[in-house]
């Protein structure tokens, strides 16, 4: 039975919580409370420590110094286990599922004791029906969408009855549409006592959702506010430090085709990839198109197909400046004024391992590079025009890639591709992951491509950005592209009914009509 | 208690300390296998390690058994560097020998000059061809080339032993499975009197720089080196991977074929049965202690040019086994490849603080 005194402390403090990593101090004497029943926003840019604290708090890592309250008493958190034992359930950004499993299956693996599969199978429909979260315990995980897989992680903490649920990031891979649900459930289960610790950089759901916010900064906290009192102005000022400059889109007249996909039809290499069906699109000089939709609806396999990662069957399918280049590789498509900022930095943007100057010289043979030999000096003063114009934080052109901060690196890479000049720009999540001053920073610099006459296509999740930054928005879904709407034409609504197909089945009806 | 934790980046001095870590633990550990035999330690260490070296001779045989090594590295690093695994070299080696001889047997009568030029040609031809079979194989139906290369050399064997058992065997030779001895004007020539050395030595030192220009200068080298640290970079910047796969097999293939023409028109005078105490195989250690680098391969292959030496020795003065030479070589890449977990990990002393 717990007392008097435990009932009315709060559910988790932590005081004066510091933890180093070689080269590194991710957080620095962060205070945090938490109540009962409370949905409490945890704020900051990348790499102010979000991460970090709640891994603390879920047991992953543990504090250099620092205490840790549960419910008014002091406790050790030595493992998940012991904090799943406490009445912690995390669901985290970067679903951990098998995808060949069934719900129940991946559930009862998670589990802490061994529940037979029948039995769990009855607790997740019950579970899910009461906080309208419908999850088929027999269904396998490979056939779900993105936010019905959130929705088994979420059914999954929840079997655990926690008292503190820490969700990291959740909105980044749902429509608008299942945001609204989310919301719901998570104001259900507050209104029940539980409480939830809620990691985000959005300001506007932090707004709609959050009694209180801390706000973490560089490793501190900066400051703690009740956000519906705020604006995003300065909440943003909490975060950043400083004001943030809104991005300017003048409207302009469109120029020539520069890059034209016809009928573009591509069964997808990987079984559980996206086939792109008849897709059709046309990007003139001077504008930018955005494509929304939620990740793994055919994004990186369009992505693929126009920077020519994957070749397509029949040349004409894309066309670059007019020229038929579904065939050709992608230096070549390079060659012919095509830049691409790929979603995947380390690895696919960049080599991590070798400095800014190999990695300018990564899509810059064309200037770099004379007769087979490479003109290292050329790509090392590239490096450092790209470093210098968009205000790259890092030690010069020799430091490695795998040096630089997401952020930075995004900078650099967006920097070393517009700096090309391209004809045809294509970015996939140029802000993904990346803080509100650099985000702001990106997005103008497309725009000013735009106006110098470039043509660029964005594929982002986050529909603001979109609305901000394009002239004509499009819905990817099911490997389907949407009519393209104006987004003074259209609303985050009608493109978030778009989100979850709505546009195929109108299609198609219209087709039968006809 | 200790714990292994990642660098924050690898270390750059570790990387070059790693070789010698494992040099010096591998002449530890054989000498204390000498001493459990009951060798002398000492005298055992002065005969494998000292004793190959105190003559001009002496020098000269670890020059010229530095030659194959260093030219198989040389060409097999380029393609470890892109993630292209030829361990076949060993049967590039004997295939290029034989193209070579077989342009000896064919038109050494004539005496002309080209000869000797068109041999080495030929070698490194058939080294060339050799390893196109796995390239081939791997672009085409994507076989594994650590696999399709490693079979290859038993079938360069076997093909080496029904030539000079069948078709090439001398036929003033008194029925020994040998080529007929080669001709002054099929030989490489001596590049130092009173040693066995030859001009290849001096082709392999021209190879050594050659290999540093194009890993360090030319986009080819700098494609090939992202093909291998980050294959996605290397599509997404239209660096084809078929490519690097023909080029890193091709280059690796012809320089084992040259050391095996070498060889045979070099110390061994003529095709036998055995041309190679695995120098092909021994090439892959000599990569990686020389840290896939052109300098780093040169003075890897020394070493390990000494390891057989020292073997030889060992087997003549100590009434060891030739499997010494083995020994050595497998103590070294065990070494080194412990040693190089320590270029991203460091040991930390962890003290175990509170209730665990």
């Amino acid at each position: 039975m717990q007392n008097q005194a435990e009932l009315n402390a709060p559910r988790l403090v932590l005081r004066g919580i510091s933890k180093r990593y070689p080269g590194v101090v991710a957080n620095d004497g962060v205070d945090l409370c938490v109540q009962r029943g409370e949905i409490h926003a945890l704020m900051g840019e990348n790499g102010a420590g979000k991460s970090t604290l709640m891994k603390i708090v879920y047991g992953v890592t543990r504090p250099d110094e620092g205490h840790i309250e549960w419910e008014g008493r002091p406790v050790t958190i030595a493992n998940p286990k012991a904090a799943r034992a406490l009445g912690i359930g995390m669901v985290f950004q970067h679903f951990s599922l098998f995808e060949t499993l069934s719900v129940a299956e991946n559930i009862s693996l998670a589990l802490d004791q061994r529940e037979p599969l029948p039995q769990l199978g009855e607790r997740i429909r019950e579970v899910s029906q009461r906080y309208g979260l419908p999850v088929d315990p027999q269904r396998l995980v490979h056939s779900m969408s993105v936010g019905e897989r959130q929705r088994v992680e979420i059914v999954r903490c929840l079997l655990q009855q926690p008292r503190l649920l820490i969700m990291d990031e959740p909105t980044s891979v749902l429509t608008p549409q299942a945001v609204r649900v989310l919301f719901e459930t998570l104001r259900r289960l507050a209104d029940e006592g539980v409480s939830i610790l809620y990691i985000s950089h959005k300001l506007d759901e932090i707004r709609e959702l959050c009694g209180t916010a801390t706000v973490l900064r560089g490793g501190r906290v900066s400051g703690t506010a009740t956000p519906a009192g705020e604006s995003n102005a300065s909440l943003a000022r909490l975060m950043i430090g400083n004001e943030l400059t809104e991005c300017s889109l003048i409207p302009r007249e469109a120029g020539e085709i520069k890059l034209e996909l016809t009928n573009l039809t591509l069964a997808s290499p990987d079984p559980f990839g996206t086939s792109l069906h008849n897709i059709d699109l046309r990007v003139r000089s001077g504008e930018i198109i955005g494509i929304a939709g939620v990740s793994g609806n055919g994004q990186a396999e369009l992505m693929a197909a126009i920077s020519g990662e994957t070749p397509c069957t029949d040349a004409g399918q894309v066309r670059l400046c007019g020229l038929p280049v579904a065939q050709s590789d992608p230096a070549r498509r390079r060659d012919l004024g095509l830049a691409f900022v790929p979603e995947d930095r380390l690895g696919h943007g960049v080599v991590p391992s070798l400095s800014l100057a190999d990695n300018a010289l990564l899509t810059g043979a064309a200037s770099m590079v004379r007769r087979g030999l490479v003109k290292m000096r050329t790509a090392r003063a590239f490096a450092e025009r790209v470093i210098d114009a968009y205000k790259v934080k890092c030690n010069g052109t020799a430091a490695l890639a795998s040096s630089l901060s997401g952020g930075n690196l995004q900078k650099f890479i967006v920097g070393r591709e517009i700096s090309h000049e391209p004809k045809v720009m294509l970015a996939a999540q140029p802000t993904w992951g990346v803080d509100v001053g650099a985000a702001q920073m990106i997005r103008q610099a497309l725009i000013d491509l735009r106006d110098r006459g470039g043509a660029v296509l964005v594929v982002s999740e986050e529909l603001d950005e979109l609305f901000s930054i394009c002239d004509r928005i499009a819905v990817i879904a099911q490997g389907r592209l949407s009519p393209l709407r104006k987004p003074a034409e259209t609303s985050i609504e009608e493109i978030g009914s778009w989100m979850s197909g709505g546009f195929i089945e109108r299609e198609e009806a219209g087709r039968a009509a006809a | 208690m200790l714990r292994l934790e990642k660098r924050p980046e690898p270390s750059g001095a570790m990387r070059l300390a790693s070789p010698l870590i494992a040099a010096v633990a591998m002449l530890i550990t054989g000498l204390l296998i000498f001493l459990i035999l009951g060798k002398n330690p000492v005298e055992a260490f002065q005969v494998f390690f000292i004793k190959p070296l105190d003559s001009v001779y002496g020098l000269g045989e670890l020059l010229l058994k530095t030659t194959p090594l260093l030219l198989c590295a040389l060409g097999l690093a380029i393609g470890f560097r892109a993630n292209v695994w030829n361990i076949g070299a060993e049967g590039q080696l004997i295939v290029g020998a034989l193209a070579g001889t077989g342009v000896a047997l064919a038109w050494g009568e004539t005496e002309s000059s080209w000869i000797l030029p068109a041999m080495l040609v030929a070698g490194i031809i058939g080294g060339m061809l050799w390893a196109a079979i796995p390239a081939l194989l791997r672009t085409r139906f994507h076989t594994n080339e650590i696999l399709t290369s490693l079979m290859l050399v038993y079938i360069a064997q076997l093909l080496l032993a029904w030539l000079v058992h069948g078709p090439w065997r001398d036929p003033m030779g008194f029925n020994f499975p040998q080529s007929r001895l080669f001709e002054e004007w099929e030989l490489l020539p001596i590049l130092w009197e009173g040693t066995r050395v030859n001009t290849a030595f001096l082709i392999a030192l021209l190879l050594v720089a050659a290999s540093w220009f194009f890993t360090q200068k030319t986009h080819a080298g700098f494609r090939m080196q992202v093909s291998g640290l980050a294959p996605a970079a290397a599509t997404y910047a239209g660096f084809g991977e078929k490519r690097n796969i023909w080029l890193a097999l091709l280059i690796s293939g012809g320089t084992a074929g040259l050391a095996g023409i070498a060889e045979v028109a070099g110390p061994i005078g003529q095709l036998q049965p055995q041309i190679s105490p695995g120098y092909g195989f021994a090439a892959i250690i000599v990569a990686f202690v020389g840290r896939l680098h052109p300098v780093g391969i040169l003075l890897a292959s020394l070493l390990m040019s000494l390891l057989y030496l020292g073997g030889e020795q060992a087997q003549m003065n100590l009434a060891l086994p030739s499997a010494i030479t083995g020994l050595f070589q497998g103590l070294l890449l065990f070494y080194l490849l412990a040693a190089d977990l320590f270029v991203n990990f460091r040991l930390r002393v962890r003290t175990v603080a509170g209730a665990a």
